[in-house]
């Protein structure tokens, strides 16, 4: 009796998750809203100091004690920056296009190849699998200063030197990604493979229509890291011709001309951002929006 | 047991072994692209830097094998070496659990709120990270003169006198090196767990409510953790490797090297052998030892999660 009204009560307060999520006391509401809200000053403000100083003409960079917004905002940084750019030997762009190029290749090979692979080892007990995925776990833990080294004799051994291959290829195997994708991967319930195998789905079919699908926020924030990691690449080390310079190693040698182009720095530092920051924004909204519509379920 | 009996069970093992491994021959072919680069130009270098580390070599020469001299040289008489195998622990001891703690914190409130502001709030906190040498900004705050943001204050306030060395005094170098990398900390772990936690099967939410959970903390140890173990596992191993690989931010703000190698880290002892003196096979010793400390936490941390949500 005392149990069929427990679950009674209980039902009423499903019903009413959908005007308010239950369980949420208005106090911890206000407590988790004070803490973002403070933090969120502490962490935010490099975003807007760098944003405010690309549009800071050069008496406000140079101002101390430096302000954080700016107060007469101008164009000129961005002028400068492009008069500095049609001045390059090679046309500048060049190097967008190469940057370009290398971000997009590397990104969607790793994301094939890693999510492609994630799969079977999440799902099918295949000898080696385990250890196969340990590996990777162990080699997320190598720092990249020490591998630079074999690396360089492995491209160069492979002839790969000024091509854009020594960039994008090695891109593919990016530990991170192949994790990130197993550790979600292994979420989805077996049950709903079983049920597409008997419905007579190959495992192409499966990975593409079933997989892929619902592991959405997971290759959209792999993309988010290989973007970063990608469009920040300087590949000084692989690439030596100028045609296929990358645009950070571009920006790197206008920058060097040092406190006289203070003004045109801040612009840069923008301009290198704006990529990964856009990339973030859309991919975020759509890891949030996935939640609405995916309700994994067995 | 007889040495033909022995022989067989190999032989039957074996043929088992073949017989699975054709059972799941399409699985070989759907890894068989990320294994081969994995193999390529992941394991392949980890290797020949692990082989590097007991030879004696210097780029331009062949290397010469010299055992484990390498690592007696670092250990018995390297005094900087030493100094900063105690520094990384520092960091890595308070950056580590608190940076792993506030990524996954962070992250839960965020989800806490209501959908149209996750986004934007997401990206406030993940921007010292994605804004790539934003953290130079701490030059300015931490600077050295009355004009620095802190020392300003802290004249202006009377609570000093003399503006502090915040990056220059031993004495300080290291809580202000701690309060830089906690703000970089939001990382990759964080985002994943931005990630798992909309991932999350709402129908279990539901099913808790009818089973008594009876707040969101609650809810949190007993649903929302255990269904994302994964998550807190790819977490873990990122804190790992973020503590534990500093280098870049000491460089950048209290130079190379450190007053007193007060800020010295195992990675910037490393950069210092491997990129500049290009002595490769003491900086592939150093590289292993750290390899080996971060496995071992990583064992670690693999059985404390083992027991969330019980």
């Amino acid at each position: 009796m005392a149990k069929s009204k427990s679950n009674t009560s209980g039902m009423k307060r499903v019903l009413q998750v959908r005007r308010r999520r239950a369980n949420r006391s208005r106090g911890g509401d206000g407590f988790i809203f004070t803490i973002l809200a403070a933090f969120g000053v502490f962490f935010a403000y490099p975003l807007v100091y760098a944003i405010n100083n690309a549009f800071k003409p050069l008496n406000e960079i140079f101002l101390v004690p430096p302000a954080l917004f700016v107060k007469s905002p101008t164009m000129n940084n961005f002028a400068d920056l492009f008069i500095l750019m049609s001045r390059s030997w090679v046309s500048f762009s060049r190097y967008i296009f190469n940057t370009m190029f290398i971000t997009v290749a590397g990104t969607i090979g790793l994301i094939v190849f890693a999510s492609m692979g994630a799969y079977v080892v999440s799902k099918y007990p295949f000898p080696g699998s385990k250890k196969f995925f340990n590996l990777v776990v162990t080699t997320l833990m190598f720092t990249g200063y020490v591998t630079a080294i074999p690396n360089y004799l492995i491209v160069s051994g492979l002839g790969w030197v000024d091509t854009y291959r020594s960039v994008v290829i090695p891109a593919f195997a990016m530990p991170m990604g192949f994790f990130l994708l197993k550790q979600f991967i292994d979420t989805i319930p077996d049950t709903l493979i079983e049920a597409a195998k008997i419905d007579g789905g190959t495992e192409g079919w499966i990975f593409l229509k079933i997989i892929m699908p619902l592991i959405k926020p997971a290759w959209l924030t792999v993309m988010i890291f290989s973007i970063q990691a990608l469009w920040n690449a300087r590949a000084s080390n692989f690439i030596y011709k100028e045609q296929l310079k990358t645009l950070p190693f571009a920006l790197g040698q206008i920058l060097g001309g040092g406190i006289a182009r203070a003004g045109v720095g801040a612009a840069v530092t923008l301009f290198v951002m704006i990529v990964p920051l856009a990339a973030f924004m859309v991919t975020q909204s759509n890891v949030i929006a996935t939640m609405a519509n995916s309700g994994i379920k067995e | 047991m007889s040495l033909k009996n022995y022989t067989a069970k190999k032989k039957r093992n074996l043929n088992y072994l073949l017989k699975s491994m054709k059972e799941y021959k399409t699985c070989y072919l759907f890894l068989a692209p990320y294994a081969i680069v994995f193999g390529m130009f992941i394991c392949a270098p980890v290797v020949v830097s692990i082989f590097y580390s007991i030879t004696y070599f210097k780029i331009f020469e062949p290397p010469k094998f010299v055992g484990l001299q390498n690592y007696i040289n670092l250990i018995l008489g390297d005094d900087v070496f030493l100094t900063a195998v105690k520094n990384t622990f520092i960091m890595a001891a308070v950056t580590g659990p608190l940076g792993y703690l506030a990524s996954f914190l962070f992250a839960w409130f965020i989800y806490e709120l209501p959908r149209y502001l996750r986004a934007f709030v997401t990206l406030v906190f993940y921007a010292p990270s994605i804004s790539g040498s934003a953290f130079m900004i701490w030059q300015v705050i931490f600077s050295s003169d009355s004009y620095g943001y802190i020392n300003g204050l802290l004249i202006q306030l009377g609570i000093v006198e003399r503006p502090i060395l915040w990056l220059s005094d031993p004495n300080y170098m290291m809580a202000t090196m701690l309060v830089v990398i906690l703000w970089m900390s939001l990382g990759a772990g964080f985002l994943a767990f931005v990630a798992g936690l909309s991932t999350v099967d709402e129908s279990l939410y539901e099913a808790g409510l009818v089973d008594g959970v009876k707040n969101r903390w609650q809810e949190l140890w007993y649903i929302t953790l255990p269904s994302m173990k994964g998550m807190l596992m790819f977490g873990a191993v990122m804190a790992i490797t973020q503590s534990f690989g500093v280098a870049d931010v000491t460089t950048a703000l209290a130079g190379f090297p450190s007053t007193d190698y007060a800020v010295h880290t195992v990675v910037n002892h490393l950069v210092d052998f491997g990129s500049i003196r290009f002595e490769m096979g003491y900086a592939s010793a150093i590289a292993t030892l750290l390899f080996l400390t971060m496995i071992l936490c990583n064992k670690a941390i693999q059985k404390m999660l083992a027991r969330v949500g019980t």
